[in-house]
């Protein structure tokens, strides 16, 4: 039986990786940022603060492990999702394209942003 | 399939049936795994909302507290709301689903799954709780 | 409580017609009774025509699979009580080409078994003068679970990705590659990894988790599958970081 050589280890390893930081991280964040703060459970820090801590080359670079790996996550598993929910895997070419090349995009967009 | 099989007027014909499209929306169960992999766009969302969070940082603090004010409103309480929870649930399960793909020996004991889905929450827990503290003591 | 329960039995006879039908028997119902019991009462006492497999009655032979209320379960392991007073709907197990009423064509299967090399590889073998191989207990607890498997496929019909694409190699025959893989006698691995590591083998998989679900003899297939995708992702990196070293 011929093998075909897959790249899917590759995205998997990124896809581990992007879930199991979202894991641990997100759930805090989204709480406090999106959910907390707004509605005056707690009080954030000031800017000035939070502009120290968050720009700190340590930060940023953890930030944007966080968010790469994690949009490559979100790549991985909604082509599978597209493939198992809407039996779209005649797409695969194209679906690949999309998820990973916005992860890439995104992963870009941040890179720059971040510093 | 058996591509060996050659069907003649005379060979019984088998009967396959195709799986429809939408097989998942019958069981909840089924239901439930395509939420669970749908978790991912919550995960997604999130970090490009850190993003954002970042990008009103680096502009100054006129970006920053837009971005404050705006999150205020109730239209984005809401989708954060139902994104903390698909990001809750996406803890959940990947804590859970952990250990099998990790059989970790010390010598001759296994570690009990138990203790790795353990390890995990842990971790979650220290990791959030010192963000917490981090953000609230300013 | 009633003496009797209803069977609604697929029946498919393709010399007769092209399209599955139900057939409704009424069995006695004895609260010893499995349905692979009442569906022996069928063929016995009133339809000599139904046809189905089942050999060991106890659940070790893998044969008497079935969708019984759209559940992949064992015939012999599942009891007429528990679904009492309700009729029973049986069906051939899923996501498999139906070839008469309740018996259905698992070469695909057992093509896939095959595959995976379900046996004891060695570069070289031992040869009888030098002796056993041995194994400690701790070493037979790394397969142990795997060995289990009665190849009943009950995980193939739980799968939705099995009966999306029939290609995938599916949860039973990766796990028995596992069983292989983790025995200290066998030299495999490679040889297995370079059949499985592809998009239709394990990659396919999206640990839907059903698989190990259903299983009746906890063989956890699904576990099996993440634990080989760790090893087909670290065994990836070191081709690619490490390429001068031989796999």
């Amino acid at each position: 039986m011929s093998a075909k050589k897959s790249n899917d280890p590759f995205f998997w390893s990124l896809f581990g990786a992007g879930g199991a930081l979202s894991a641990l991280l997100i759930p805090v964040f989204l709480f406090l940022v999106g959910i907390a703060t707004p509605v005056g459970w707690v009080e954030g820090p000031a800017y000035e603060t939070t502009q120290m801590v968050m720009l700190h080359p340590l930060v940023r670079i953890a930030a944007f492990f966080l968010v790469s790996l994690s949009l490559f996550h979100w790549a991985h598993r909604f082509r599978f999702t597209l493939y198992d929910g809407l039996q779209l895997k005649h797409l695969f070419n194209l679906i690949a394209v999309i998820c990973y090349g916005g992860a890439l995009v995104g992963s870009t967009i941040t890179g720059y942003i971040l510093w | 399939m058996n591509q060996n099989i050659h069907h003649t007027p005379h060979h019984p014909k088998w009967y396959r049936v195709r799986k429809p499209v939408f097989w998942w929306v019958k069981r909840f169960a089924d239901i439930r795994f395509i939420f669970r992999e749908l978790t991912s766009v919550a995960v997604a969302y999130s970090v490009i909302l850190l993003v954002v969070f970042y990008r009103t940082l680096l502009t100054g603090p006129g970006a920053y507290l837009d971005l404050m004010e705006t999150l205020k409103e109730p239209f984005w309480i809401t989708v954060n709301i139902f994104a903390l929870g698909a990001v809750l649930y996406h803890t959940y399960t990947w804590f859970n689903a952990a250990p099998r793909a990790i059989v970790v020996r010390l010598g001759k004991w296994r570690i009990p799954d138990l203790m790795i889905v353990g390890g995990n929450y842990a971790a979650w827990a220290v990791l959030s709780a010192a963000i917490f503290w981090l953000y609230v003591s300013g | 409580m009633a003496s009797t329960i209803t069977l609604e039995v697929y029946r498919y006879r393709p010399e007769e017609e092209s399209e599955p039908v139900f057939q409704s028997y009424e069995v006695p119902l004895r609260s010893d009774w499995v349905i692979l019991d009442a569906l022996n009462h069928v063929k016995d006492q009133e339809d000599g025509t139904l046809s189905y497999r089942w050999s060991c009655r106890m659940g070790v032979c893998g044969s008497c699979g079935m969708m019984v209320n759209g559940k992949p379960v064992l015939t012999c392991a599942a009891f007429l009580e528990s679904y009492a007073p309700d009729p029973i709907r049986i069906e051939p197990l899923q996501h498999f080409p139906v070839v008469r009423d309740l018996v259905t064509d698992v070469d695909d299967f057992l093509g896939k078994l095959k595959s995976v090399k379900p046996w004891i590889v060695r570069d070289e073998e031992k040869p009888v003068e030098e002796g056993e191989y041995i194994q400690t207990p701790e070493e037979l607890a790394d397969f142990k679970q795997y060995s289990m498997c009665i190849n009943c496929m009950l995980c193939y019909a739980a799968c939705p990705v099995y009966g999306l694409e029939p290609d995938f190699t599916g949860p039973a025959a990766i796990a028995i590659a596992q069983r292989y893989n983790f025995d200290n006698r066998d030299q495999g691995n490679d040889d297995r990894m370079d059949v499985l590591s592809h998009d239709d083998g394990i990659w396919s998989c999206t640990l839907v988790g059903e698989c190990s679900e259903v299983c009746p003899k906890d063989v956890d297939p699904a576990g099996a599958i993440q634990r080989y995708k760790l090893a087909g992702a670290a065994s990836w990196w070191k081709s690619v970081l490490l390429p001068w070293q031989n796999r």
